[in-house]
């Protein structure tokens, strides 16, 4: 990919997100969750698994709704919008999903094209191609376009789910434990890449993960997720400089191995 | 919006109108009731998936064949031979393809037809949709500004709404050559002349009302492993129990309307 610097607007809150609110049944989830990602941000959110870091950026894309706060999407409330709007709003919003959600049936060309003939009905067979093939090679995949996604490799799954949501462009990138289940070198690749989707598509995003590597490499800022809200929110070394027992158990339960108790 | 839970706490004990599995069969009801309102609201509201619809169509249909062929044919074949002894015993056997026609033609024909097309495709509905929605694939596609409702369910629903009389139709005329077989072992009978013989006693009320039906099983058969898969949850679990639903509720379903169809159709024949 070529790389290009990248500017981070800090006037622009391309997400805002004030005292979010999410229970299921009794278990709450979200209590009163407040964050801003600007302009050209990655932002990592750390938690540990069950915190709710899912629900948070599956309320941001609309597919759950919040019980109760502020989730202001691309400056559209999210939870107030209808359907066609929601839609509208879905196109400049990319999702990568944890286990890659790749569709089964369907070749890896046949995934890439699936959201763009819906979407882009104006397209010819020659611009759709153009369209894949170029994603696939920004993901270093284009040898795959022809195999299922049965015969790929989790990363290389990982890799064409990115490819999928790029292909509509989208302002903002929503990824869910993109390093979940991979191998230390693949993982290495797969932060690279995120890195790379920001310069090459001008993207802000959000990038859940319990990995602080991952954190620490794609993240401009980082926020702890911890009893449904943000324990602490900035750079990887200003939040890890907080004096708080439970981040410091983070930090070296990742790093160094220790066992800790929350 | 509720704003009420502060606190994991707070939030009082569920309380039941009825008991559990009451107020669970009551809000299943509800929730079916809203996924076929939903899909008379979306298959009329363009775009239309039409490639998916062919695409579930020869699924549904074609691939279905080789199952339906066998089992039309032998059920015709088995139903005259076991139908012979008793003709015979009052000298009527020549009576045999008019008892056969209006058998296969009003009730084998459709009933076999939507029982293996239950067993066969509502199981595999079931099944591919559970397995995309846990493993988010469904969410994906709305995600990607796509609508997976039209998409999976209204294409699958009409596809088994129309591949299944097409089906019953096709198991009809199998299962007449079946009887034809065993009618031209025994008698010797002419194709033509056994034709015309199960002809002669068929009326236009019978066929129809046995495509009528079998749009109704199509649709049965669409929408209850659309439902089950569309709604599965738990992992792989999840997604065997809704296979396994949707072939039962579709089964007994299946039944059901045929004996109210059949009280139906005799009231006005």
């Amino acid at each position: 990919m070529e790389h290009k610097p990248v500017q981070i607007n800090r006037n622009n809150a391309v997400i805002h997100i004030q005292n979010l609110r999410k229970s299921f049944g009794a278990l709450t989830v979200l209590n009163g969750v407040d964050i801003d990602v600007f302009q050209g941000e990655n932002m990592a959110v750390l938690g540990r698994s069950g915190t709710g870091k899912s629900v948070l950026i599956k309320i941001i894309s609309g597919l759950l709704k919040p019980d109760s706060g502020i989730v202001q999407v691309l400056g559209e409330e999210v939870d107030k919008l209808n359907a066609e709007e929601l839609r509208a709003l879905r196109l400049r919003i990319g999702f990568s999903f944890q286990n890659s959600a790749l569709y089964d049936s369907m070749t890896v060309r046949e995934n890439l094209e699936f959201p763009l003939v819906r979407n882009k009905p104006n397209l010819t067979r020659q611009e759709i191609d153009s369209a894949v093939e170029e994603v696939l090679d920004n993901v270093g995949l284009l040898q795959t376009i022809n195999q299922m996604p049965a015969e790929l490799s989790g990363g290389q799954r990982k890799r064409i789910g990115i490819a999928r949501t790029l292909i509509l462009k989208p302002e903002i990138m929503l990824y869910d434990e993109p390093t979940a289940g991979l191998d230390p070198i693949t993982s290495v690749e797969i932060n690279s890449l995120i890195n790379e989707v920001r310069e090459q598509y001008n993207t802000s995003a959000i990038v859940i993960t319990h990995d602080l590597t991952c954190a620490k490499t794609t993240g401009n800022r980082i926020a702890i997720l911890l009893d449904g809200r943000f324990l602490a929110q900035g750079t990887f070394e200003e939040v890890f400089a907080v004096d708080d027992e439970r981040i410091k158990n983070f930090y070296n339960y990742n790093f160094t191995g220790d066992k800790v108790d929350y | 919006m509720n704003t009420s839970n502060e606190d994991a706490s707070a939030v009082p004990s569920k309380k039941y109108v009825l008991s559990k599995k009451a107020d669970d069969f009551f809000i299943n009801i509800y929730r079916v009731y809203k996924f076929i309102a939903r899909f008379f609201k979306e298959a009329f509201v363009p775009p239309y998936e039409w490639k998916e619809i062919i695409r579930q169509c020869y699924e549904i249909g074609y691939k279905s064949l080789p199952l339906i062929s066998l089992t039309g044919f032998i059920t015709g074949l088995v139903f005259t031979k076991q139908s012979r002894p008793s003709l015979e015993t009052f000298g009527a056997s020549s009576w045999l393809p008019s008892l056969i026609s209006i058998a296969i033609i009003r009730a084998l024909a459709p009933l076999v037809t939507a029982l293996i097309t239950a067993g066969k495709v509502g199981s595999n509905i079931g099944a591919e949709l559970g397995s995309m929605k846990v493993t988010e694939q469904i969410d994906a596609m709305e995600v990607s500004a796509t609508n997976p409702f039209k998409f999976l369910v209204v294409s699958r629903v009409i596809a088994t709404s129309v591949m299944v009389p097409i089906l019953m139709l096709y198991t009809g005329f199998v299962g007449m050559l079946g009887s034809f077989l065993n009618v031209y072992a025994n008698e010797q009978t002419s194709f033509k002349a056994f034709f015309q013989s199960a002809f002669s006693t068929i009326s236009f009320l019978d066929i129809s009302s046995s495509v009528l039906k079998s749009v109704l099983y199509g649709f049965t058969i669409g929408i209850t492993g659309c439902y089950q898969g569309y709604h599965a949850s738990n992992g792989t679990q999840g997604v065997g129990k809704a296979a396994n639903t949707a072939v039962v509720v579709s089964m007994f379903l299946i039944f059901i309307e045929e004996m109210i169809v059949v009280q139906f159709v005799n009231a006005i024949r």
